[in-house]
């Protein structure tokens, strides 16, 4: 007798579910693609288990589906409901393709995580909204920006930047810059070398380096020679890959600090981080996907909190005023303070974590640091530097 | 459970894994708290210890509120940004009510007639009618010289006779004393760093605010709006309780 009657119970609810929405006639209806190579070298297994401090943990998926997790009760209340798929895509060409086919389809916005050229290259082919979550690199923000790209993660300069703040205000002032192979390193070292200009630090040598145990190669690979010869308060080590800088810290010449890629770190998020309701975020991200949440892991999410928070705002479901609502957000991403895309290179504006990996040791902007309308806006290019052709 | 003659502890109630703040029915039978990883609201037999409800609500439950006839208990969700309305009797949420960014703590008017929320990213206090649910003032908290992302409220409690409500300002390192009647700031007091949670003596004229980024408390003079004095306490204060 029971089975039955429960069973019956339970259609009686699917059905009055659907009849209080189809009567309502309200749920509007988002759709959201969310674009990423799955197999991404940075995604894979081996990859993954070196658990390299700053870079991702996992696939965007994560963070992204924890957020709308996250905002049930608010979808339910404003009786919004967002239809996700992901596509892996694993070309630059199939990134644009991905891209045109998802407008064309219908669908309201892109969240990607792909490298910072196929970003650009399918920015350019949309008028959607766009969330980067995975590339940092400054010119998705300057030469590359567009008025519909918005980016969640830190961007490399917010990182230096927050790096040189946190020099500046501990007088560590004279900077050995190392810089590693790849295209990506030198971009990096620039961009770190601005900071480091921007704050009044000297950059007493710039040396590069190699991984090699190549004897004939020595100067370029040995931590010992490498650091020598010189006097510095701190080395900064620039390493997209990873693996120089993780051997650097306590390898050196000098009994000084490693700073960059390896020892001290400025990162969007760290687990560790003990302020503001962070440490619910990361549990709650820990329960679910088995592994600590990283920057990229919260990028991902501000995303999806961001699309959520945006399209519950508004009355009818349309691309532009999707936009235009994620322009006006202000956002609560855990770390004590609201948040909002920057009008002027879409580059939402965030409290950066300085961390060790074990902890998080402090937090920029600096205690100090002033900036005349929002402290959060000495981190990455300012409104005045008009980087962003496209929004000027 | 603390017995304040011995100030021992005598038991301990399971509550999951964070239980953050808790409030207490009138009769004293039933207690009810916040559970932030589970995004519950759990009640609890004082008397037994068991949990006897659970309610699914918002992500990362905070404040904490019975109403005087017992009946209803009010929760926020900090990430829902809602005030979630429980019937106690039908363990079920009768409605969510939107407020301010990441909403705080809870104080009730003593004519039962309204329900104020402090909301710590939204800078403001949001007045909620207890007839209907709906939100019918937002109180901007400003402070001269500070700018509204530095203004994080979220300690919250009102006098006995209702005329004025206190506001921990966070960052701000400041009180607001609010005129209830007219929704206004009336004075603003120097505190420690992160002022969090504050309670008032017998007489009501202290008020006891902890600081939680300097480690101490300060004792206001409720008639002269002055600090007094800062005591040391122990490492980051969340809450003051005064037992008379």
């Amino acid at each position: 007798m029971t089975m039955p009657l429960s069973l019956c119970l339970r259609q009686f609810f699917v059905l009055s579910f659907c009849v209080f929405f189809c009567l309502a006639g309200q749920a509007a209806v988002w759709n959201v693609t969310l674009l990423e190579d799955t197999n991404a070298p940075d995604l894979e297994k081996p990859r993954l288990d070196r658990a390299y401090l700053g870079h991702p943990g996992g696939p965007a998926s994560d963070g992204w589906s924890q957020a709308l997790e996250d905002a049930r009760f608010e979808l339910e209340s404003t009786h919004t409901q967002i239809n996700w798929k992901a596509v892996s895509i694993s070309t630059m060409e199939a990134a644009r393709a991905a891209s045109q086919q998802a407008e064309k389809s219908g669908q309201q916005a892109l969240v990607v995580n792909l490298p910072a050229p196929w970003v650009a290259a399918l920015a350019g082919a949309v008028k959607i909204p766009i969330i980067n979550v995975g590339a940092a690199s400054d010119s998705l923000r300057e030469v590359h920006c567009q008025r519909n790209l918005l980016h969640t993660l830190a961007s490399d300069r917010m990182r230096s930047d927050a790096l040189a703040q946190a020099l500046v205000s501990r007088k560590w002032l004279q900077v050995l810059l190392l810089t590693g192979p790849s295209a990506e390193d030198r971009a990096r070292s620039a961009t770190a070398q601005a900071s480091l200009r921007r704050y009044g630090l000297k950059v007493i040598a710039e040396r590069p380096y190699k991984i090699s145990t190549d004897p004939r190669e020595r100067d370029l690979a040995n931590t010992k020679l490498l650091t020598s010869g010189a006097n510095y308060d701190v080395v900064w080590v620039v390493d997209s890959d990873g693996e120089f800088a993780r051997a650097l810290p306590y390898n050196i010449q000098s009994a000084r600090p490693v700073v960059g890629d390896a020892g001290l770190l400025a990162l969007s998020w760290h687990a560790q981080y003990e302020r503001y309701g962070a440490p619910q975020v990361s549990r709650r991200f820990a329960k679910t996907y088995k592994r600590a949440m990283t920057q990229q892991d919260w990028s991902s999410w501000m995303a999806g909190k961001a699309v959520s928070l945006a399209a519950g705002n508004l009355p009818k479901v349309a691309a532009a005023d999707l936009l235009t609502g994620l322009n006006q957000l202000s956002l609560d991403g855990s770390k004590g303070i609201p948040m909002q895309f920057r009008p002027w290179d879409g580059q939402l504006q965030q409290t950066m974590l300085l961390t060790d990996g074990q902890g998080v040791i402090g937090t920029a902007p600096v205690e100090g640091i002033l900036h005349p309308r929002n402290t959060l806006d000495t981190l990455g290019a300012d409104s005045n530097e008009k980087r962003c052709p496209n929004r000027s | 459970m603390i017995e304040l003659a011995t100030r021992k502890s005598v038991r301990r109630v399971p509550l999951g894994d964070a239980p953050e703040i808790f409030d207490v029915s009138p009769d004293g039978k039933t207690f009810f708290a916040s559970n932030e990883d589970d995004a519950e609201l759990t009640f609890v037999d004082t008397e037994t210890g068991k949990t006897t409800g659970q309610v699914k609500v918002g992500k990362e439950p905070e404040g904490v509120k019975v109403s005087p006839d017992g009946k209803t208990v009010f929760v926020t969700s900090e990430v829902a940004s809602m005030v979630h309305v429980v019937d106690v009797a039908s363990q079920k949420i009768r409605k969510n009510i939107t407020v301010g960014k990441r909403p705080r703590r809870f104080a009730i008017t003593p004519d039962s007639q309204e329900l104020w929320v402090t909301n710590e990213l939204g800078a403001s206090v949001s007045v909620i009618s207890m007839k209907d649910y709906s939100v019918v003032a937002t109180i901007p908290l400003t402070l001269k010289g500070a700018r509204a992302t530095d203004i994080t409220p979220v300690g919250l409690i009102m006098t006995r006779d209702g005329k004025r409500a206190y506001v921990t300002m966070g960052r701000a390192n400041h009180v607001a004393f609010v005129d209830v009647a007219s929704r206004k700031v009336t004075d603003q007091v120097l505190v420690g760093k992160r002022p969090w949670s504050l309670a008032l003596n017998q007489d009501e004229s202290k008020l006891f605010v902890v600081n939680g980024l300097s480690d101490d408390m300060t004792v206001i003079d409720t008639a002269k709006a002055k600090a007094m004095v800062s005591v040391p306490v122990g490492r980051v204060p969340h809450t003051v309780v005064l037992a008379n």
